[in-house]
């Protein structure tokens, strides 16, 4: 189960409390019903699917209900950073920050987060 | 290639079992090929000798990045049915339904088909009606199906528990007779065998980098880790890696790759007759001949090629095992393991030509490409060897999403996920 940062939270919670949504930003074409089929399509099904770092949203169902973005690892699952809704793509953290990020956050357990919060 | 029959084990036995032959060959890549079909699964090994037993076409190479049937079809529940909604999919899963009753003396190799009955459970009115049409369409359409009464379900496997005060209480369920099971490696080695004994090579270990395209945009062959190997035209059949494959030559598809994990108890004796489904609460089980149980479990939520998944999802899948047949709550749990599975939209698959001229693709199987094997690789050569569709496969292009076409079984919940 992963652990996931929400930025509006400003906390780690488990994979359950949240729903994937998708690739991120995806701008909704303003003229919708004048774009070619082929736009369409591109807009509506086609994705990037990466393999290795991916942008995508995040919904926090069962806490604050609100969307936002993550940049993660699809090979290792690794969260690489969580940012607010509207916010644009962010540049990903280099190797040293990401190191040190993986220090600071060495808690992966929903039990060591529980244990933390009490 | 020596034929494998009664006659070949009296033989073997009486000389200590030392002339039994290498199944396929292992040999060193040519520069260039007629087809390469990229991914050594089912679909693709299949595809190969389908090419080479009905269209002649016997300078086939199928290249994989690890060992044959290593991926998803090593990794899957091995359900068989057809008993899907839409006419695109009852077509394609009933062609492949009957490939599977005579596959195994197709290719001289035990597959181990075993039509012992799919059974999708009812658990309340609006599960009953959906069945109930599902079974009036499947009947229109030529596909057995039948409706069973909770006292029938239970009379066809006993385990089940169908009281009043259980926490998820059955009000009927389906049963495809001729569904069942078969044994997925086999699927594998079997096609392997067959299709190298026709002159297909199957390169093992090479992991394909690029797509090498003309000036016109046409494929000329692929990047591999040995090498580039030329090839006038390309299949493939990568699964959960399709996207990224397609990706080499510059095709955008609409695919999510998202884990899927199965697990299997400790083996027990002969005590499950049948496989059963529930998409309402899903679960999904059957016993194997060697005696485990194999259980099927949901996708994760989001994207990954880990080949690993969530507990919970497997957690929810045992919960909802125990309640339906409470005589397995106390079985271990043996092994564990996630595939990666491509995903449409429609929850249909992808079969048909590309924008790029000579590629085609096979791909969006999802979490039910297992059943497909026989038939999808039938269908898949027909595609490379006459540059269009056959006509039972014609619905499934990449040009649905365009064109708005779509197939959609995710609506018609004849998948579980």
């Amino acid at each position: 189960m992963l652990l996931i940062h929400c930025p509006y939270c400003e906390e780690d919670r488990s994979e359950l409390e949240f729903r994937w949504a998708g690739e991120a930003h995806i701008a909704r074409p303003e003229n919708i019903a004048a774009i070619t089929d082929e736009e369409f399509a591109e807009y509506f099904f086609l994705r990037n699917n990466e393999k290795g770092l991916t942008y995508e949203r995040w919904r926090h169902i069962h806490g604050c209900g609100r969307f936002f973005n993550a940049a993660r690892d699809t090979v290792s699952d690794r969260f690489l950073m969580t940012y607010k809704a509207g916010l644009p793509k962010q540049p990903i953290p280099t190797a040293e920050e990401t190191a040190a990020i993986a220090e600071e956050k060495t808690v992966e357990t929903w039990e060591a987060t529980e244990g933390d919060a009490r | 290639m020596r034929k494998y029959s009664i006659f070949a084990i009296a033989r073997e036995a009486m000389r200590a079992h030392k002339g039994w032959e290498a199944q396929w060959n292992s040999p060193e890549p040519r520069s260039s090929y007629d087809v390469i079909i990229i991914g050594a699964g089912g679909h693709g090994l299949g595809a190969a000798y389908y090419l080479a037993k009905e269209h002649g076409i016997t300078n086939v190479a199928v290249i994989e990045k690890g060992w044959l049937g290593g991926g998803n079809t090593g990794r899957n529940t091995t359900i068989i049915r057809s008993n899907y909604l839409y006419e695109e999919s009852m077509d394609i899963y009933e062609h492949s339904l009957k490939l599977w009753e005579g596959l195994s003396q197709e290719l001289n190799y035990n597959v181990m088909y075993s039509p012992r009955g799919v059974m999708m459970l009812s658990h309340n009115v609006h599960d009953q009606q959906s069945f109930k049409r599902h079974i009036n369409a499947h009947r229109l359409y030529g596909i057995d199906n039948e409706w069973l009464t909770p006292e029938q379900a239970k009379a066809y496997c006993p385990p089940l528990d169908i009281s009043k005060t259980a926490r998820y209480p059955i009000n009927g369920a389906t049963l495809q007779r001729r569904g069942g099971t078969a044994r997925h490696d086999a699927v594998a080695w079997g096609y392997a065998r067959a299709a190298s004994d026709r002159g297909v090579h199957v390169i093992q270990n090479s992991e394909v980098t690029g797509i090498r395209r003309g000036p016109n945009g046409e494929v000329q062959g692929v990047e591999t880790t040995r090498g580039f190997i030329g090839a006038k035209k390309i299949g493939v059949s990568a699964a959960g890696h399709s996207s990224v494959v397609m990706e080499m030559a510059g095709v955008r598809v609409p695919l999510h790759s998202t884990p899927l994990q199965a697990l299997v108890s400790e083996p027990l004796k002969p005590i499950f007759p049948c496989v059963v489904m529930s998409n309402t609460v899903h679960a999904y089980i059957s016993q194997s001949d060697k005696g485990e149980l194999v259980i099927g479990a949901g996708t994760d939520q989001y994207n990954s090629y880990s080949q690993t998944g969530g507990l919970q999802i497997i957690t929810h899948t045992l919960d909802a095992i125990c309640e339906l047949f409470p005589i397995f709550r106390r079985v271990k749990m043996m092994r564990q393991w996630g595939g990666i599975t491509d995903n449409t939209p429609d929850r249909s698959p992808i079969q048909g030509v590309t924008p790029v001229p000579g590629l085609f693709v096979n791909c969006g199987w999802g979490t039910g490409g297992f059943k497909a094997t026989p038939g999808s690789a039938n269908l898949f050569a027909h595609l490379i060897a006459r540059g269009e569709p056959h006509r039972l496969a014609s619905g499934l292009t990449l040009d649905r999403f365009r064109t708005g076409r779509l197939i959609d079984e995710a609506a018609a919940a004849a998948v579980a996920h």
